[in-house]
């Protein structure tokens, strides 16, 4: 902007100089000009003329022409810019009711307990502190979050460096990317999109800052034990509760974290806990003494769906429309392009994605021919969803046949089709491959000598494999993980030393000691810290990926990953299947189930995972669209992030972290399905 | 950046804006035809010059064209020329390698040295000891919490620090802001100002202004990053012990550190702090292992458990006189410069510009300046016939000081002593001849009885609050009477002209020199920022280096003068008017050696001497070493700020101190680093000051 300035200024002083020797004349031709303008707006046939006109003339070229026309863009820009800078501040602004902050401050709320903050997956910024060549000149720039010039400047060396390493799930040698540290790191992914910021700005209102408020930033592509290992986030997080506790008169800290910052302070809890050297050492009671509450926001307790897809094909439901519409860009060899490849292999390296594997198996998210109660009614033209037609249809859900009225429930169970046939039919008719086939028929490796640059595992199949896992047809969340486990073992084999996807029989039993079952809330038990209180706070009301039809790429090229989610299935007006995807009831990115879950059901009243009967709250914000483009991303949305700017979401936050309870807040609200939903899952407690 | 967002819209306007092309073309048909029509009918309008040009070759027309190119036209023209050739210019920079212009410096100037921490990457240098770095004052970020209306959409930016685009656009507000309670020393009501976390806190000052980033850089080479390095950023507007008070900052500073260690293998860490910063580390020094609730509670070896080595850089230990003049009059050397080039522009009331006077009320509501006043009064500042520098001679260019010259006058101490040599004592004088006169021929009238006068009481300048308008014309006549202040007078003088502002300082500070440190009120905390009337703490084990640039004249006594109309404005001036070659009086500043801001014997005199051995103020017999760094300007343009500097800041880039520091965050002891490093004369003039170091029976020549 400064720059901009200095050149008007210089800019003036040049006009000055010209004009004062022209004299005033000009200035009465250049209003008759603009006379004669006004006279002959609407004439656009004479272009032509005109050109061949000035082209005699000699006088007025092409290019001066052009000069001319920006010149004068560029005056009436600066000149609006000025009018925007000399604009008292106050009249610009859309006259906006106050925000929540400013109506509880009125209230006479003030701040009490320190809040801490734990941000999800890639919203956290990245900066490099150390870096190959090709990322000269970036040292302590960030790489992720921000505006992201870089990745447009070079994109090849961007992706090698967040890239981590494939065996160890660690830094490459030579390559140092580390978390942007403080409130910085997470307050606004991308210029203008935030995260954190809207609510910060409210806490702030109340009394919040430095002192009372921490961002427990950390390196969201490690897998959670891996961010202490490297870079102690857990132990930087461990002293700053303690010390906010007794900095701020022992007052307990409120706990905020978002999507998959809710598994990372899950597995914190456990951690802190647990002696040394593999946990925290804080001792038995470390929870009860410093955690008054964790308001989860957009939990991906059990995990989410959509990330089965990126990373069998590294498409979510958006990059498959893209590929749709414009094929052959994603997909074209030239100037060497293939994101998808790129972009696969990348997050491949990433552990924490297997963290948001769907967890607990068919039991949760539901077998072949069962699912949970997600009878959610698509309406992609967003009116109201009307919840009277799922009551009728919940008598007997397993049988399919039942009814005409609901022609096929979806079945949610099979979270990875191939064809739409497959997700459809009845498990009977379809074929039974015997998972022992899965056994690689030892790949032959020679085909792809000449594809050495891009590498997923992907290349190590060979042809014939590559075609059984399409011929079993379907997949349950179960048997998903054995399809993940062979189409890219170094990665499974890697990422399962962290994490656990399963449900436990016996949570006394030693081996769950480990910390790779600390982030599976359905393989700990919660702290023994009977006055917490665990909030799930959740936008309902969108349409969510829950389960994918997916086909073999056609082309069979070495490089290209081999299968594709196939957005050209639809299903019926009413149904869930759209492009390929299979939608339910959640807030864009995290079903129902997996966020309100163990609120709703798992951790409810004594439960053999919550032994100490910690109360459980679920709060649902029902998504309403913004009514104008100029209110931005709205104060009533119910979307995975932009949630974190909805009024209603604020005000409960802010409530308890001014000292209210969970019941002096109202309780549950709840707007979906989600307590029938639990109640048809058949999980001992 | 903002040039690439605003071509966007240009484009997308330009859907709409071919139209505009059309009409413009269309009246230029018009502009054809009525040329044909009128026969020169514009011409004759415009006679003198274009007239004749066409009248002498009508058929080729390659000057500029007729008439119809009219002045707006022109301008267009040339805008849309600049933009052009700026944005192509903006388009083959962001296009260019990044390391391009490194190609061009070493091309003009030869190949440039390794940077320090490549160069010790080579030699097999690695990450050890956690670094903490104090930031100074001025140099930290502030941004803003909580505000009144007109700070509206500042939230979360920086106030202080960054690009300073407020202080332009609403200066007043700005000021209001920035400034603390007068009363209190806190916020005031409404407003909260935080310092910025983290390690952007203070990497740079201003965009391209560097501070601590050529340091993070270089140690990073070696393997540091934000788990090993910390930021211990506090507001460096309150008094010390108001930034744990109001933010907890040295509990979160002690909190920190022992993660550090602990994380860290139970390497202890190296404290790094710079200017201000230093007092703000003793100050933690102390307060960390006192009981809790005025200290930290951590115990008496708790330094001695977490802290290798305490790398001062620039510390101004006993104060800068800098302070003085800043508190006094609100200008240093820089602005009373300026006031002299441009008189009335500063001082005008016109606009209700004022501002000195607002700058002056803003920065007296900071406790942290008070910090900086000199300490140890005559002892060590000199009284009005001696000074410990006496004899320092500044080379007859000025700036362009010839190192050599000093070195060569280390050894010689005083023999090409010159007839005179400036009193330096004397910190303020009022005219010339009292600053050069011997002691005896001064009169002096007490001042601390004189009476304020209420009579210019002036309402007009009621928005404008400095104490001055409370003392009246008596009051400031009596200060002028004094003629000449030492460094203790000067203290008593701050408390007769802003006695609200002192009463809140000497509440968190204390100037003077200790008699019996074991007096148990020396365990309150305004002692324990200073280092000669507090005890290091018991840590055999640990090690203070005193790292300061010499070379550069620093400030270190000022000639005033009564301002000439006294009424709403400050009523003293520097007398930019008084120079004299032979005792480094320029502009009215007497100049010594230093480092541009801290003279060499305030950064070094602890060190040297006061900490030097086994001594009172050391009890344990802490090992101190002084390095300093000699200036060298940078050799071109090139170079930027150079990495040879030994200016207060610039040091911060001097690739000989980085050198040092890494080595010893790498494990280096002080002696493996070449022990002590002098340039100036600080040991001699140590020497000359007389300070009990023993503990036995304290007696002091000055009280």
């Amino acid at each position: 902007m400064a720059s901009i300035l200095r050149f008007r200024k210089l800019y003036y002083v040049e006009q000055a100089v010209k004009c004062s020797s022209v004299g005033f004349e000009s200035l009465d031709q250049s209003t008759k000009i603009d006379q004669k303008l006004n006279k002959k707006e609407e004439d656009v046939n004479n272009l032509a003329l005109g050109i061949n006109k000035r082209k005699r003339a000699k006088e007025w070229r092409c290019i001066d022409s052009c000069c001319w026309i920006i010149g004068c863009l560029c005056t009436t820009w600066w000149l609006l810019l000025l009018l925007f800078h000399c604009w008292p501040v106050t009249l610009l602004r859309v006259p906006e009711l106050p925000g929540p902050g400013d109506r509880l401050k009125r209230e006479g709320l003030t701040a009490l307990h320190p809040v801490v903050l734990v941000p999800g997956i890639v919203t956290g910024g990245l900066e490099l502190w150390e870096g190959r060549p090709c990322a000269d000149g970036l040292f302590r720039k960030r790489l992720w979050g921000g505006s992201f010039t870089e990745l447009f400047k070079r994109p090849l060396c961007l992706l090698e460096h967040l890239s981590l390493h494939y065996e160890t799930g660690l830094d490459q040698p030579g390559i140092r990317l580390r978390a942007v540290p403080g409130m910085v790191a997470a307050d606004y992914f991308a210029p203008g999109y935030f995260v954190w910021a809207v609510l910060i700005e409210n806490l702030a209102k109340i009394g919040y800052e430095g002192k009372n408020l921490h961002m427990a930033a950390y390196d969201w592509r490690l897998s959670f034990q891996n961010t202490e290992i490297r870079d102690h986030a857990l132990t930087k997080l461990k002293t700053r509760i303690e010390l906010m506790y007794i900095t701020n008169g022992y007052k307990k800290v409120v706990v905020l974290p978002h999507s998959m910052g809710v598994i990372y302070f899950l597995h914190f809890l456990k951690w802190v806990e647990k002696p040394p050297p593999m946990g925290g050492g804080g001792g038995p009671r470390w929870c009860a003494k410093h955690i008054k509450s964790i308001m989860n926001i957009g939990p991906a307790f059990l995990g989410v769906p959509k990330a089965v897809s990126s990373l069998f094909s590294a498409e979510g439901k958006d990059a498959s429309y893209l590929r749709a519409m414009a094929p052959g860009i994603f997909d074209s060899e030239i100037l060497g392009l293939q994101t998808f490849e790129h972009v696969m292999r990348m997050s491949r390296t990433w552990d924490s994605i297997v963290s948001l594997m769907p967890k607990g198996g068919d039991t949760i998210w539901g077998s072949m021919d069962w699912s949970p109660k997600e009878g959610h009614v698509c309406d992609f033209s967003k009116k109201s969803h009307s919840h009277t037609s799922l009551s009728d249809n919940n008598v007997n859900n397993s049988d399919i046949k039942r009814g005409f009225r609901v022609k096929a429930l979806a079945k949610y169970g099979r979270i990875i089709s191939f064809g739409k046939a497959a997700s459809v039919l009845h498990s009977s008719q379809l074929p039974t491959v015997d998972s022992k086939e899965f056994s690689r028929t030892s790949a032959s490796l020679n085909l792809n000598i000449s594809c050495g640059d891009v590498w997923t595992e992907y290349d190590e199949m060979n042809r014939q494999s590559i075609q059984n896992v399409a011929a079993h047809k379907a997949y349950t969340s179960t048997t998903l993980l054995d399809l993940l486990r062979l189409v890219a073992p170094k990665m499974m084999r890697r990422a399962e030393a962290h994490f656990s996807h399963g449900i436990a029989d016996n949570l006394d039993d030693p081996k769950y000691n480990h910390y790779k079952y600390w982030s599976n809330p359905l393989e700990t038990k919660l702290p023994d810290a009977p006055d917490m209180e665990i909030y799930c706070l959740y936008g309902v009301g969108l349409p969510t990926e829950r389960s994918y039809v997916y086909k073999l790429s056609p082309s069979s090229r070495c490089k290209s990953i081999p299968y594709k989610i196939d957005s050209s299935v639809n299903g019926e007006e009413n149904s869930c299947l759209r492009g390929g995807v299979y939608f339910a009831d959640g807030d864009e990115s995290v079903p129902v189930l997996s966020a309100g879950f163990m609120c709703a059901k798992g951790w409810r009243g004594r439960t053999r995972f919550n032994p100490s009967g910690i109360a459980t709250y679920i709060k649902e914000y029902r998504h309403k669209p913004t009514t104008s483009l100029l209110e931005g991303r709205g104060t009533e949305s119910g979307s995975h992030v932009d949630i974190m700017g909805n009024s209603a979401l604020i005000e409960d936050i802010l409530r308890i972290a001014a000292g209210a309870t969970g019941d002096e807040i109202g309780g549950d609200r709840i707007h979906s399905d989600i307590l029938r939903m639990s109640k048809g899952i058949n999980l001992p407690l | 950046m903002s040039l690439l967002r605003r071509r966007k819209p240009i484009n997308e306007s330009s859907d709409s804006k071919p139209l505009l092309e059309k009409e413009e073309e269309e009246q230029h048909q018009g502009h054809d035809e009525d040329d044909d029509d009128d026969g020169n009918g514009k011409n004759k309008k415009n006679p003198s010059k274009i007239n004749k040009k066409r009248g002498e070759k009508p058929p080729s027309p390659p000057s500029p064209p007729p008439s119809k190119w009219s002045c707006l036209d022109t301008c267009c023209w040339f805008i849309g020329c600049i933009c052009i050739t700026w944005w192509l210019l903006l388009f083959l920079y962001n296009a260019m390698p990044a390391s391009f212009p490194q190609y061009v410096t070493e091309a003009i100037t030869g190949p440039l040295p390794d940077p320090p921490g490549v160069k010790l990457k080579k030699e097999g240098l690695e990450a050890k000891h956690p670094v903490v770095f104090v930031p100074g004052i001025v140099t930290g970020g502030l941004e803003l919490w909580e505000g009144r209306e007109c700070a509206e959409g500042l939230f979360r930016k920086r106030l202080w620090g960054g690009t300073f685009g407020e202080v332009y656009k609403r200066p007043l507000c700005w000021v209001e802001h920035m400034s603390l309670d007068n009363e209190t020393g806190l916020d005031p009501c409404g407003i909260r100002v935080r310092p910025v976390s983290g390690l952007v806190a203070a990497d740079y000052f201003a965009p391209g202004y560097f501070v601590w980033a050529v340091l993070i850089a270089n140690l990073a080479r070696i393997g540091y990053e934000e788990k090993n390095m910390y930021m211990a950023a506090y507001d460096w507007r309150l008094s010390f012990q108001n930034t744990e008070v109001r933010d907890q900052t040295l509990s979160r500073i002690k909190s920190n550190i022992e993660l550090l260690v602990a994380t860290n293998g139970g390497r202890k860490v190296v404290a790094i702090p710079h200017s201000m910063g230093v007092l703000y580390f003793l100050h933690f020094m102390k307060w960390v292992e006192a009981p809790a609730p005025m200290g930290g509670g951590g115990g008496p070896d708790w330094c001695s458990k977490h802290i290798k080595a305490v790398i001062n850089i620039g510390g101004p230990f006993l104060g800068v006189p800098k302070a003085i003049a800043g508190l006094f009059s609100a200008e240093a050397k820089d602005i009373a410069v300026a006031r002299a080039l441009a008189p009335g522009f500063l001082d005008n009331d016109i606009f209700q510009f004022q501002t000195l006077q607002h700058v002056m009320r803003m920065s007296r509501t900071w406790d942290s300046t008070m910090s900086m006043v000199p300490r140890g009064g005559d002892t060590i500042w000199g009284g009005l016939d001696w000074s410990p520098e006496e004899g320092y001679s500044c080379s007859k260019k000025g700036e362009q000081k010839n190192n050599t010259q000093i070195m060569d006058q280390t050894g010689a101490e005083n023999a090409v002593c010159k007839g005179r040599s400036a009193n330096y004592g004397r910190i303020i004088s009022f005219g010339k001849d009292v600053a050069e006169a011997p002691s005896s021929d001064i009169e002096r009238i007490d001042f601390r009885g004189a009476i304020k006068g209420h009579s210019a009481a002036n309402t007009t300048c009621r928005d404008v609050w400095t104490e001055y308008h409370d003392m009246g014309f008596t009051g400031i006549k009596a200060v002028a009477e004094y003629k000449t202040y030492t460094a203790e007078s000067t203290v008593d003088l701050l408390h007769f002209i802003a006695p609200k502002m002192m009463a809140r300082g000497t509440a968190h500070f204390s100037y003077g020199i200790a008699d019996n440190l074991d007096d148990p009120k020396y365990k309150h905390y305004k002692y324990w920022s200073n280092p000669l009337e507090t005890t290091l703490p018991n840590a055999p084990d640990m090690e203070i280096f005193s790292l300061y640039g010499v070379g550069l004249p620093t400030e270190r006594a000022y000639v005033y003068k009564l301002s000439p109309h006294a009424e709403c404005s400050i009523p003293f001036k520097i007398d930019t008017s008084a120079d004299d070659e032979d005792t480094c009086l320029r502009d009215g500043v007497y100049s010594v050696d230093g480092d541009e801001t801290v003279p060499v014997l305030s950064a070094g005199f602890m060190s040297a001497k006061g900490w030097r051995g086994k001594t009172r103020f050391n009890p344990s017999g802490i090992r101190t070493y002084v390095r300093e760094y000699n200036h060298s300007p940078p050799a071109n343009l090139l170079e930027g700020r150079g990495t040879l500097s030994g200016a207060h800041v610039d040091i911060m880039g001097n690739f000989a101190l980085i050198e040092d520091v890494i080595r010893l965050a790498a494990g280096a002891s002080g002696e493996e680093l070449g022990g002590d490093q002098v340039h100036s004369n600080i040991f001699n003039w140590s020497e000359k000051i007389k300070l009990q170091l023993d503990d036995e029976t304290p007696v002091h020549s000055s009280r």
